[in-house]
């Protein structure tokens, strides 16, 4: 049973203010995925959770206890490692008892515990080898197995997946995912890579520059990103953005960019009124265009150059251009496209997205 | 390496230079075990003499050995040079360790200034520093006893191994200790369980050269130690085989062969790990 609380946390390395006023909570069994572009204050983030780093202001507190003070072993958290930092001179089996044996465990609980943890990951065959011995996989294995013996209170990740290959990152994504139901503990997971972040977490949290730019579930940051930034990085191949100019002609709202004219859909009309005459930035996900008719209505369509035809076998990507902006588009595998042909692409109204140009929040 | 091409190139770019090399190595070693074994008459024979062999004895004797060992105090010295080694070695390891733990890890203010600063101290020249601390040696009364040597030592083995650990240190993942504080140890736990069993291929390589440099130094032996059974066996020998403008080759040889034995062993015996730390890799 754990909840962390962060309230009103920086940190500031000589001349860079890395993590900025983050205020959040995770609650108790909640799996909680701090995603970004390397450098916005994650991994920072998560050492002063550790204990790894001083705190410069503001407040960490572990079910209701403030832990600023408190040495990394006094915490109760388990953490594992991009590098796994296994000890490379103890077996597999002192790797996981070694946290044990620091609190004093008896010997025969300490046995149980290792074994039993190593039953849950299937490991137990490697339990007498040294780490250089294991594969990639097996080593993040026993590195996640020398976390859970502990049965901390909260577990931290970071960036655990990214040393192993494609393949691997994605059965070990599904073993993280199905570890956590079992196990129940709190967890953050700190991660660069968005899928990571949408598959595992019950909440995502996303962040640039040492600021929380949004938190919410995955879905909701993929239906209704805060910013420009968020809707960027959440959701492969991220969305397209258009700068446009918002039109009024009568009743109805358009915006406007060279090589393209569409009509704003009506839910948004109300909050794009004040931009009427102003610049404004369409945003739309490749997988809501598809391929329309060249004499289908032009309110929600408008006529791509291809550029680029990839094959994914499942779907097909179109990079395309629109006027001066290059546009993505993923489709069905029937459609045939070539390169420099035109095409005409319709998009779903309900999707589509608006930002203000110059703070980049949606609107 | 791998030499492509025909036979004869592999011969001309690799085997004869390594040839040489061996040689050029190997040949001190052999000039020490011909004399050694090399009967006066020989000896002393000059160049122009019609059986003059300088590199070969058709004679062999023990002779030169026998007296060093029997009427010189060569087993004393042996002792001695042995004792004083070691416990030199031991002092500089356990302060060097700790030390360039200290300042390859803790980040203190100074950390940066101070491991230049230890390692400026390493270059002063033993010529200059004997001088002073011939005086420091007076005025503690331990003058011609083994501590001497003992304390003097690492004035220079410190420096030298805290820079070699440093180095060492700081190739082993920081990630390893954070990990093993996180798991529940305290910051002297994670060095002693964690850090310092990684880095036992560094504490030997220095070992091994700390103990080399101590065995093998000369001024210090030569300025603090006086009376004959006090001395190590660089001193002991030179001093005591060399009589006025006499040299006595054969023994002189046979006490530089039978004291460099040791360093020897000491060597064969770690060379593996010594590799491992001076090239200086840890695999997680």
């Amino acid at each position: 049973m754990a909840r962390v609380l962060l309230k009103d946390l920086n940190k500031k390395f000589d001349g860079t203010h890395a993590v900025k006023n983050v205020n959040l909570e995770i609650r108790d069994h909640e799996f909680v995925v701090l995603v970004g572009p390397s450098g916005c204050g994650k991994t920072t983030t998560l050492r002063m959770v550790a204990g790894l780093e001083d705190i410069t202001s503001g407040e960490v507190s572990i079910d209701g206890k403030v832990v600023n003070n408190l040495a990394p072993m006094d915490r109760d958290i388990a953490m594992v490692f991009q590098n796994y930092a296994l000890y490379p001179h103890m077996s597999v089996y002192d790797n996981m008892a070694f946290g044990l044996r620091m609190r004093k465990f008896d010997k025969p609980e300490i046995d149980r515990r290792v074994r039993h943890a190593a039953d849950v990951l299937g490991i137990q065959p490697l339990l007498e080898r040294r780490p250089r011995q294991l594969s990639g996989g097996q080593r993040q294995r026993v590195a996640l197995g020398r976390a859970i013996v502990r049965n901390p209170r909260v577990f931290l990740f970071d960036e655990p997946l990214s040393n192993l290959d494609a393949a691997l990152r994605v059965q070990m994504r599904v073993e993280l995912k199905r570890l956590h139901d079992r196990l129940e503990t709190t967890a953050i997971y700190v991660t660069h890579d968005q899928v990571e972040a949408m598959t595992l977490g019950d909440r995502v949290v996303v962040m640039k520059d040492g600021m929380v730019q949004q938190e919410g579930a995955p879905l909701e940051l993929y239906q209704h990103p805060a910013n420009r930034f968020v809707a960027g990085f959440i959701g492969s191949p991220a969305m397209n953005f258009i700068p446009v100019t918002i039109t009024a002609s009568g009743d109805a709202l358009w915006a406007e960019a060279p090589g393209l004219r569409v009509r704003v859909p009506p839910q948004k009309t109300q909050a794009l009124r004040r931009y009427s005459g102003q610049r404004a930035i369409l945003g739309l996900r490749p997988e809501t265009l598809r391929p329309a008719s060249p004499d289908a209505s032009g309110d929600y369509a408008f006529d791509a150059t291809v550029e680029v035809v990839e094959p994914l076998g499942s779907e097909i990507l179109l990079d395309t251009r629109v006027g001066e902006s290059p546009v993505v588009a993923r489709v069905d595998p029937g459609v045939r496209a070539s390169p420099h042909e035109r095409l005409r692409l319709a998009f779903e109204p309900e999707r589509a997205h608006f930002f203000d140009a110059a703070t980049e929040a949606a609107i | 390496m791998m030499i492509e091409g025909a036979r004869w190139r592999k011969w001309l770019w690799f085997y004869l230079p390594l040839g040489a090399f061996i040689v050029a190595l190997l040949f001190p070693f052999y000039w020490m075990v011909v004399t050694t074994v090399r009967p006066d008459g020989e000896l002393y024979r000059p160049w122009n003499h019609p059986l003059y062999s300088p590199f070969w004895t058709s004679h062999p004797t023990f002779e030169h050995v026998k007296e060093l060992l029997l009427e010189t105090l060569f087993n004393t010295w042996m002792l001695n040079t042995m004792f004083i080694a070691l416990a030199a070695t031991l002092i500089s390891l356990a302060c060097g360790v700790i030390a360039g733990y200290a300042l390859a890890r803790l980040t203190f203010r100074w950390a940066g200034l101070l491991g230049t600063a230890i390692f400026v101290t390493y270059l002063v020249p033993q010529t200059l520093l004997f001088i002073p601390l011939a005086e420091i040696i007076r005025d503690y009364r331990i003058g011609d006893t083994p501590w001497a040597l003992i304390l003097t030592y690492p004035t220079f083995l410190i420096p030298f191994c805290t820079w070699l650990m440093m180095g060492y240190f700081k190739t082993i993942p920081k990630e390893l200790e954070e990990c093993a504080r996180i798991d529940g140890a305290a910051r002297w736990q994670a060095m002693v369980y964690i850090i310092f069993p990684i880095a036992v291929p560094g504490i030997l390589s220095a070992g091994i050269f700390a103990f080399t440099l101590s065995w093998n130094e000369f001024i210090y032996a030569l300025v603090f130690l006086s009376s004959p059974e006090q001395k190590t066996v660089p001193v002991g020998v030179t001093s005591e085989l060399i009589r006025g403008d006499v040299f006595f080759w054969g023994s002189l040889m046979a006490g530089a062969l039978i004291g460099s034995i040791p360093v020897a062993i000491v060597y064969s015996f770690f060379v593996e790990h010594y590799v491992a730390g001076v090239t200086g890799s840890v695999k997680g």
